[in-house]
């Protein structure tokens, strides 16, 4: 049964859906809309779904993601549904996706790292694994953990 | 197989290809006994960055072209080159490219090889890059154990001492989750093989750990004794707490297997004492020296003589 949320409709903007519960403000921080005024942000955290067994959900009033922030949701809700909407309809909906490489997001956690010196080139990690996430920098080859991920977005 | 292929990782080196490097050096090591002159490489050139001191990965690459008829050029002193006026390790790998056909490099960073091998349209052979890899060695180490016991599958492996810092453990265990092998990692806990290293290996292969050397010595056919390299502490208490923790005597070789052998990826200070040098389970010297086969090997196959 999907939860009928206590929360109005967003007349413009973004509804980040089947968030794993308790990261929403996560994924708010990702975005970085705290000090902008034009945006309204509605959460809704531990709500139940049939999908994931309790959710977050997020509407963003007034902004529409852009690559690098769906790149980096993808990162810490894999399964997030992304809904724009204009004039209060939905007009595109879609999941977010984890590449298989994630590309100048990260900066590698082992400070031994070619990577973290000044060389003209994008941190680069693979995904390993999604579930747990584990990522590999493609440089020095060292693991990078959910843990480190969530702790740099 | 490995014809322009960079070298970095041993994980870049496939079961097939390792299988074909053996044969290739075999082939010339045979050359080498027999003291046949190879042109093999005439008129090709290496280049050789070290960005940190390694007189014996230096001389052994060096050594190994040399003996197939190439030429060797080389950044001497990192510290009066241009490194020293701020040029980023790219640039230099660009201009390295375009008067070599194949580079080796040594660099104090990890991934520092790989990101060679990214700006560079040469091969690039990784020669050690901080604590990460050092895949050349890692061959040399499996043709040593393939030397001697004619197999590297079904043998018990002891790796002991430095196995955090160490880059030749890290590459060996790595490569040797390829075979049928059993391992056991010997060190103090602070010095314990990274976890990093062991997730990869996942359970391929048998891996255990524990602190005490002298135990159970009868049980092995391997072992790869690594110096606990001082330069990589930065509290010397720490480092004083565990120097001269395992160290290998006549006394310790008369509790192995009578034909166990003794590896080291050297420079050895005091953990094999040198009254080992002179019993046949010293595998050491004769480990360096199968680094000139081997080497040889990888340059004619990249190069493709």
């Amino acid at each position: 049964m999907e939860t009928t949320l206590k929360v109005s409709k967003i007349k413009d903007g973004t509804v980040i859906d089947h968030v794993p519960a308790g990261k929403a403000l996560r994924v708010v921080s990702i975005l970085k809309i705290e000090n902008n005024p034009d945006v309204s942000t509605t959460i809704a955290m531990r709500v139940q779904s049939d999908k994931l067994g309790r959710k977050d959900v997020i509407k963003v009033e007034n902004k529409y993601l852009n690559r690098d922030d769906l790149d980096r949701i993808s990162l810490i809700a894999p399964d997030a549904t992304i809904s724009i909407v204009n004039n209060y309809q939905i007009k595109e909906k879609f999941t977010v996706k984890l590449t298989k490489t994630v590309v100048g997001i990260l900066r590698c956690p082992n400070q031994g790292c070619i990577t973290n010196v000044k060389e003209p080139v994008n941190s680069e990690f693979s995904v390993i694994s999604e579930k747990p996430l584990v990522l590999r920098c493609f440089y020095c080859e060292r693991n990078m953990s959910e843990k480190e991920v969530i702790a740099q977005l | 197989m490995l014809k322009n292929k960079s070298i970095v990782s041993i994980d870049d080196v496939s079961e097939p290809e390792i299988t074909e490097v053996f044969s290739v050096a075999d082939r010339m090591l045979n050359a080498l006994e027999l003291g046949k002159k190879l042109e093999i490489l005439s008129g090709k050139i290496m280049a050789t960055l070290f960005y940190e001191p390694s007189t014996r990965t230096r001389l052994s690459f060096e050594s190994s072209m040399q003996r197939l008829g190439g030429s060797v050029i080389s950044v001497s002193d990192v510290k009066s080159s241009s490194v020293a006026k701020g040029e980023t390790l790219a640039d230099t790998i660009r201009m390295a490219e375009s008067y070599s056909d194949v580079i080796v490099i040594r660099h104090p960073l990890e991934g520092a090889a790989r990101l060679a091998s990214k700006f560079s349209s040469k091969p690039v052979i990784n020669a050690g890059d901080g604590s990460g890899q050092h895949p050349t060695q890692t061959l040399l180490d499996l043709y040593t154990m393939r030397k001697y016991f004619g197999k590297i599958d079904g043998l018990k492996i002891a790796m002991v001492g430095d196995l955090r810092y160490g880059r030749t453990v890290h590459s060996l265990l790595l490569a040797l989750s390829k075979f049928n092998v059993e391992v056991t990692l010997i060190s103090p806990q602070i010095l314990k093989m990274p976890e990093h290293i062991k997730e990869r290996i996942g359970k391929n292969i048998k891996v255990v750990s524990r602190e005490n050397f002298d135990e159970n010595l009868d049980a092995f056919d391997v072992f790869y004794i690594t110096r606990i390299q001082k330069e990589r502490f930065t509290d010397q208490n720490e480092y004083n707490s565990v120097i001269g923790l395992y160290s290998v005597d006549a006394g310790t070789v008369a509790k192995m297997k009578k034909n166990a052998i003794i590896m080291h990826p050297l420079p050895r200070i005091d953990e094999i004492k040198p009254e080992v040098d002179y019993l046949p389970n010293a595998a050491y010297f004769k480990q360096a020296f199968y680094g000139i086969p081997v080497r040889m090997a990888l340059l004619s196959m990249i190069l493709e003589a």
